[in-house]
């Protein structure tokens, strides 16, 4: 870090630090003249507003932790002092319960730029590996924070949660008495999500620095998957995405304005201003909305695996639910291997863009059976059988479609350059 | 390029679509207009007014609402007089005193309504072995929460035949699972009214409810006030952004 070149400021005291901390010299060469590829489409923006969220979260959520309690006799009451007696307090707990919410759907459009151009493959993966981390420390850190204003959903969506570790063979059980702090969840348990619940997201944001760290290594991919090649190619970073991207967020923030002063409950649960209560189960116990195709893909296997005609089980229907939830998310860590197609942009594989479309609508519907009771049907049809079907084209497309892609797809011929592609562009 | 947007927009739309799940077996309350609906919807003052009544003569027999404090209800367009005048009418325990006893007092504005019972097991006890829940969310609580609470207190009906009710149960169309304990709780005339607002339980209902959201989201004009002006000020930031960034792009494209 110390060892490259300094640029010279003529400003004094700026000079006087940076010859001592190169600090300016940092921002200038990573944020000021920052080589970036000319052709970014708004998709690129999404980067920009997720730090915006992160920043926007642990803001509110700083101050909201100092007025409130965690205790499961005062938690849910505390949560209403903030709503009614803290100045600013109804406008602070919306920012930040909608803005988990506003978080997640920046961070999975995010994704989705990332599979659609490509942007995992060789040199990037360890930048996605870092991405797909930071997303699942969000889950945790989002579902943790959903126990903190102790609702009927805040315990029972725990409980049943939690409960998902006890599959685990030999340490399951221990593994869930240690998350509880006891034998059910309780006090101890929410104490120490209050405590994780603080701890997480500085941990994201170290991440997040890594991951970002690793983009200034290898520069970003492009709606054209062309590494760019000379400097026609490429803006300073500042002013042509600076501007951009604070655009894109002025944009964003109106979307989010909205649901926090207009719908600030839409995405959340009515059964959650209900106190937690351990002798009332609620009728449907039903996870935040971005967790729901997960959930549908925990509960998809409802059979045991075992030795056919025999009683021996080896993988339970609880264990082979979990495995199958935890493997969905496992599949994108290793995805730049799965899809070893030479081109990277789906604008040059029409086939590979097609499926990638229907994936997202699998994982659409996924996201409709997670947020229907377990009984419920379509058609007649139990819809369980549906969320199977949908998980298996879930897994179908990672483990088989992918790889088949990547031998099989011709794709279309590349332009000669980021440059000369956008200067046809531009005379259409 | 256009066209994957507009799946992704789409996606964002239906998301929430997918959450919201009917509560139980009973039909959806119908929609009532409510004065505090839409984007600059606010309380009637008046009907809030004549809601509190209804509460304090009907619903506070059993249910409580102690997250409302009588200061807060300067929000209803009482003055601190009449505020204070309310909540003499309402005794609280409050102490220890000097010598260590509790002791009764008139409530000042500070306090909070007092609950009916005790404990929850003194108001399930006197209840059928079904608990009151307390009204300070309840709008926020369910799913729909205006239309159903309406709908809860002007849906009794002739049980069905073939239903069997055991002594205090009642039927009730929006109820989830139609088996309610709560009695039908208010009759037409029950609650004087001081204007001529009719006094029919369709009135007190609607009236009672425009009290309980207020109750249940004492922030809502601010919210939707404050959100008109938050939303004013973005557009025209994002226009100006928007116009800023066409210059600065214009001699790439």
């Amino acid at each position: 870090m110390g060892s490259s070149e300094r640029t010279v400021f003529e400003n004094p005291v700026v000079e006087w630090i940076d010859s001592r901390l190169p600090v300016f010299t940092m921002m200038q060469k990573e944020y000021g003249v920052f080589p970036t590829p000319k052709n970014f489409n708004y998709l690129w923006n999404f980067g920009a507003i997720a730090m915006f969220m992160l920043v926007t979260m642990i803001v509110t959520g700083i101050v909201l932790a100092m007025h409130y309690t965690a205790d499961v006799t005062q938690s849910f009451d505390a949560v209403e002092r903030i709503m009614r007696d803290v100045n600013g307090g109804w406008l602070l707990r919306y920012m930040h319960s909608n803005g988990g919410s506003f978080f997640f759907i920046a961070v999975y459009i995010h994704i989705f730029r990332g599979m659609y151009y490509g942007s995992y493959k060789q040199p990037r993966e360890l930048l996605w590996i870092l991405g797909v981390v930071i997303f699942i420390l969000m889950m945790a850190t989002a579902f943790i924070g959903y126990v903190l204003p102790w609702g009927q959903m805040s315990l029972w969506g725990a409980t049943v949660i939690t409960n998902l570790f006890s599959a685990i063979p030999l340490v399951g059980d221990s593994i869930v008495t240690l998350l509880w702090g006891g034998f059910s969840v309780d006090n101890p348990t929410l104490t120490r999500f209050f405590a994780l619940h603080y701890l997480l997201p500085f941990v994201i944001f170290a991440v997040v620095f890594l991951h970002i760290w690793a983009l200034h290594v290898t520069g970003s991919n492009n709606p054209l998957g062309l590494e760019p090649k000379t400097e026609k190619d490429t803006l300073p970073f500042h002013p042509y995405y600076t501007m951009k991207d604070s655009f894109g967020v002025v944009v964003f923030l109106l979307l989010y304005a909205y649901v926090v002063f207009f719908a600030p409950n839409m995405l959340g649960h009515p059964d959650n201003y209900i106190p937690a209560n351990s002798l009332v189960t609620p009728a449907h116990i039903v996870p935040e909305w971005y967790f729901l195709p997960f959930y549908a893909m925990l509960r998809a296997i409802t059979f045991d695996i075992g030795i056919p005609f025999t009683d021996i089980v080896i993988i339970s229907a609880k264990l082979g639910g979990v495995i199958t939830m935890f493997g969905s998310l496992l599949l994108w860590l290793v995805l730049p291997w799965l899809d070893t197609h030479p081109l990277r942009s789906a604008r040059f594989r029409p086939l590979y863009k097609k499926l990638l479309i229907l994936l997202v609508l699998d994982f659409i519907f996924l996201g409709y059976v997670g947020s229907q009771a377990a009984d419920a049907t379509l058609l007649g049809i139990p819809l369980s059988v549906f969320g199977l079907i949908a998980t298996g084209l879930y897994f179908a497309y990672f483990i088989v479609i992918l790889p088949w892609l990547s031998k099989n797809e011709k794709g279309r011929e590349l332009p000669a350059s980021i440059h000369e592609a956008v200067l046809a562009k531009n005379k259409k | 390029m256009k066209k994957h947007l507009l799946i992704l927009l789409s996606v964002l739309l239906v998301m929430p679509l997918g959450v919201a799940i009917a509560g139980g077996d009973a039909p959806e309350a119908e929609h009532q207009r409510w004065h505090f609906d839409g984007h600059f919807g606010t309380f009637d003052r008046a009907a809030q007014q004549r809601g509190l009544k209804v509460y304090r003569e009907v619903c506070a027999a059993c249910h409580g609402l102690k997250r409302i404090a009588f200061r807060n209800l300067e929000a209803l367009g009482y003055d601190e007089g009449q505020v204070k005048a309310i909540a003499g009418e309402y005794t609280v325990e409050d102490g220890p005193d000097d010598e260590g006893d509790m002791f009764e007092r008139p409530a000042r504005p500070s306090d909070r309504f007092p609950s009916p019972f005790a404990n929850e097991n003194q108001a399930k006890s006197a209840n059928n072995g079904a608990l009151p829940p307390d009204l300070s969310l309840i709008i926020k609580a369910r799913h729909h929460g205006p239309d159903y609470v309406y709908g809860l207190l002007t849906g009794y009906e002739e049980a069905p035949e073939g239903t069997t009710l055991l002594e205090g149960q009642h039927w009730n169309k929006y109820m989830p699972g139609h088996i309610i304990a709560m009695a039908p709780p208010v009759s037409d005339d029950q609650v004087t009214y001081e204007d001529e607002t009719p006094q029919t339980v369709e009135q007190y209902s609607k009236d009672v409810v425009e009290f309980l959201a207020w109750a249940s989201e004492p922030e809502l004009e601010e919210r939707k006030s404050t959100g008109i002006k938050v939303l004013i000020f973005l557009l025209a930031f994002a226009g100006i952004m928007y116009a800023i960034k066409k210059k600065i792009w214009a001699s790439v494209h």
